[in-house]
């Protein structure tokens, strides 16, 4: 069986688990009391309006009718309509997300570039006293609450000492003109550098207030599973034939260390997501998780539930990702 | 072609480990050399220091804990106890190769077989990737294997534990070095394999006159293959001479005892001999002939003083008290040693 056909075959066994996702999250948000359309018109509005605006909607339907609905709307890929701003989900979701993502990958990218290297360099010098300030800060930052970090760092690095802005993702005076939404790519590809600097700067405390905890851990795990593969024959073999220690540790040992890392990676990843979400409130970023919170509030059923659909959809693919990482890495690994 | 040429010439190596229990000796003060194009038996059973003092010769001891306290290494005439990493680095591989007890786990499972075959060379600048690719080949096909070329992008998973001995060695031979230390290359694997390994390496040793270090707790195997040997006891030599001579006259009772533990195939039935106790902890027998405790012969002198080799024919020597011209016991015990 070749890789083509593994990931062809995971994708399709993804298929029960999406529906039974969308059915569990369909259920859950109609349980959450309140009537959008009360919410709309307000408590005063009479009894026939707010019967109006339900059947307009769709809401007197039986549950099993909308929910079918819903599901063929999301298989031709239409995520509904919000129904407090009428506007089709489709289309006002991406700059949302875009936030949240451009954050989370900021951040995932962060914490596996110093948390992979950290672990590398403590497990390569081994009771250095690299090794031992890594651990213990690695130590501290997985116990780290990311609100109180973050209201920390506002606290010192914007408030006392105005390196970096507090909150929002741009500045609101002279605001990124946006193409894909990703502000550190759009104002790249129009050259504007002075503005790509701006959002950089504006990304750096969010970023490492949620990269601290994934970082610590992925940090954690690399250290004990390259103290692991060092000790292993191969290892020795490698060196007997006169290889750098850079490359012994960078090329032989890496390899083999980083695959239980990966798993880890890929679950904090995950988490990330949920994590990005309270980070987004702290540093007032329009991400996501704001746009849920609002569909919330209005009860705006076809928001919340694209919302929470799309943070499970991305928190399953990044899971299928590491699996077929493993494959691509370990030779041993049969597709199966 | 034979001189006297030494490749390799140790000198009161000691190696201790620093450990929380403190400093075990695990290699104190041997002496041995070998020749160019020679193949030289290290025997002794597990734990007497042999893989520490060929790690030695590498510069590989893993350190911390380990550390090489006293005496000299000499390849082809450069002290190694004082090269800097970068000068190991340039000989390991090159100058000196090592193979090692383990052929499932030394080598790499995640890259290809010709990847690490080639690794060998292209860390020593012998050659582009080309060159090396083309070497690696001819290296497989020196060492038996079938299918050099496929081989190249197969997996060490995919081979057998012979077959990947059989790669560990081309690697090894990859750079054409004086030496190769092979630390129980044949312990591993089965009977059968581990005589077509051996008839390899000697094989090698023929055409390439590359010398070996033949290191095994094996005298069965330093038998076929050695024409010196050294036994080591307790992190010391207690017998060093030419194979013949020790299969034929061994000394040492150590010596008497491992050979009487080889299996003879001519009496299959026969019990296996195995010498009474255990290799004695390094550092743990502060007095007297460390071998005392299981020696049928021992007597007051060997649990007072630490006997020091006695010379007993041209490159024939023997660590016990037994062979000392003035030793009035000793001479009535060596006879019934000799008969
Ligand atoms: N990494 C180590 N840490 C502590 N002691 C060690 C280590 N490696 C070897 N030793 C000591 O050295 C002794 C000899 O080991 P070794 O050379 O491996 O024996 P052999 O190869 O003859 O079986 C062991 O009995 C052990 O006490
Ligand atoms: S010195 Fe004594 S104890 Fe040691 S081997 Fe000789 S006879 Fe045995
Ligand atoms: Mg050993």
């Amino acid at each position: 069986m070749n890789m083509l056909q593994y990931i062809i075959r995971r994708l399709l066994q993804l298929i029960p688990v999406l529906l039974g996702m969308t059915f569990i999250v369909f259920l859950i948000i109609r349980a959450i009391p309140g009537d959008p359309a009360l919410v709309i018109l307000g408590q005063q509005a009479t009894e026939d309006a707010v019967a109006a605006l339900r059947e307009s909607l769709g809401l007197d339907e039986p549950w099993y009718v909308q929910y079918f609905q819903y599901l063929g709307n999301l298989l031709t890929g239409d995520l509904g309509e919000s129904i407090r701003t009428r506007t089709p989900v489709n289309e006002e979701i991406w700059p949302y997300l875009a936030t949240t993502f451009e954050l989370s990958i900021f951040a995932i990218v962060i914490a596996v570039i110093v948390g992979v290297n950290a672990g590398i360099i403590s497990a390569w010098f081994q009771n250095s006293w690299f090794d031992y300030t890594a651990m213990v800060l690695a130590l501290v930052g997985v116990s780290m609450p990311i609100f109180w970090l973050g209201l920390m760092m506002q606290y010192q690095f914007s408030l006392q000492w105005d390196w970096f802005p507090t909150t929002g993702r741009e500045n609101v005076r002279d605001p990124v003109n946006a193409i894909t939404n990703l502000y550190l790519i759009d104002t790249l590809i129009q050259g504007r550098f002075d503005q790509f600097v701006v959002v950089l700067k504006h990304l750096v405390m969010p970023g490492i207030a949620l990269a601290t905890i994934p970082m610590a851990i992925i940090a954690r795990m690399t250290r004990s599973s390259m103290l692991e593969v060092m000790k292993s024959d191969y290892i020795r073999t490698a060196r007997a034939k006169g290889e750098k220690m850079f490359w012994v540790v960078y090329k032989h040992s890496l390899k083999n260390a980083i695959i239980p890392v990966l798993t880890v990676i890929g679950l904090q990843t995950g988490l990330l997501l949920g994590g990005a979400i309270l980070t987004e409130t702290i540093f007032g970023l329009p991400g996501v998780g704001r746009y849920i919170y609002e569909g919330i509030s209005s009860r705006d059923y076809p928001v919340i539930q694209s919302g929470i659909l799309i943070v499970a959809f991305i928190f399953v693919m990044i899971n299928l990702i590491v699996d077929i990482l493993y494959s691509v890495i370990d030779p041993r690994i049969r597709y199966n | 072609m034979k001189t006297q040429e030494k490749v390799l010439d140790v000198k009161g190596l000691r190696v201790s480990f620093f450990t929380d229990e403190g400093e075990v000796p695990a290699v104190d003060d041997i002496d041995f050399y070998v020749r160019e194009g020679e193949v030289l038996g290290i025997v002794g059973e597990s734990g007497c220091g042999k893989s520490v003092t060929s790690l030695s010769v590498m510069g590989l001891i893993p350190s911390p804990p380990g550390k090489i306290i006293g005496g000299e290494i000499k390849l082809n005439g450069e002290e190694l106890t004082t090269a800097s990493e970068k000068r190991m680095r340039q000989i390991r591989g090159n100058d000196v190769a090592m193979i090692f007890q383990e052929p499932m786990t030394s080598l790499n499972p995640l890259f290809t077989i010709g990847n690490q075959l080639m690794d060998a060379m292209l860390i020593h600048k012998m050659g582009n990737k080309k060159q090396a690719k083309q070497r690696s080949i001819e290296m497989l096909k020196l060492v038996g294997l079938p299918r050099a070329e496929e081989l190249m992008n197969d997996y060490p998973h995919q081979l057998s534990g012979g077959m990947r001995q059989r790669v560990m060695i081309a690697m090894a031979m990859v750079c054409n070095p004086r030496l190769l230390i092979a630390d129980e290359p044949t312990t591993a694997l089965d009977v059968t394999i581990q005589a077509q390994i051996l008839k390899l390496m000697k094989d090698l040793n023929t055409k390439m006159n590359t010398a070996i270090m033949m290191i095994t707790h094996d005298l069965g195997v330093v038998a076929e293959t050695c024409e010196r040997i050294v036994v080591m006891y307790a992190g010391k030599v207690v017998e060093t001479g030419p194979a013949v001579e020790i299969f034929k006259d061994p000394q040492h009772p150590y010596t008497r005892g491992l050979i009487q533990s080889v299996p003879d195939m001519r009496y299959k039935k026969q019990r296996l001999y195995s010498i009474p106790g255990n290799v004695p902890k390094p550092g743990s027998i502060k007095q007297g002939c460390r071998f005392a405790d299981r020696c049928e012969f021992a007597f007051d002198r060997c649990r007072q003083e630490d006997p020091p080799l006695y010379q007993t024919a041209e490159g024939h020597s023997t660590r016990c008290f037994l062979f000392d011209e003035k030793e009035e016991t000793a001479h009535d015990n060596r006879n019934t040693v000799k008969s």
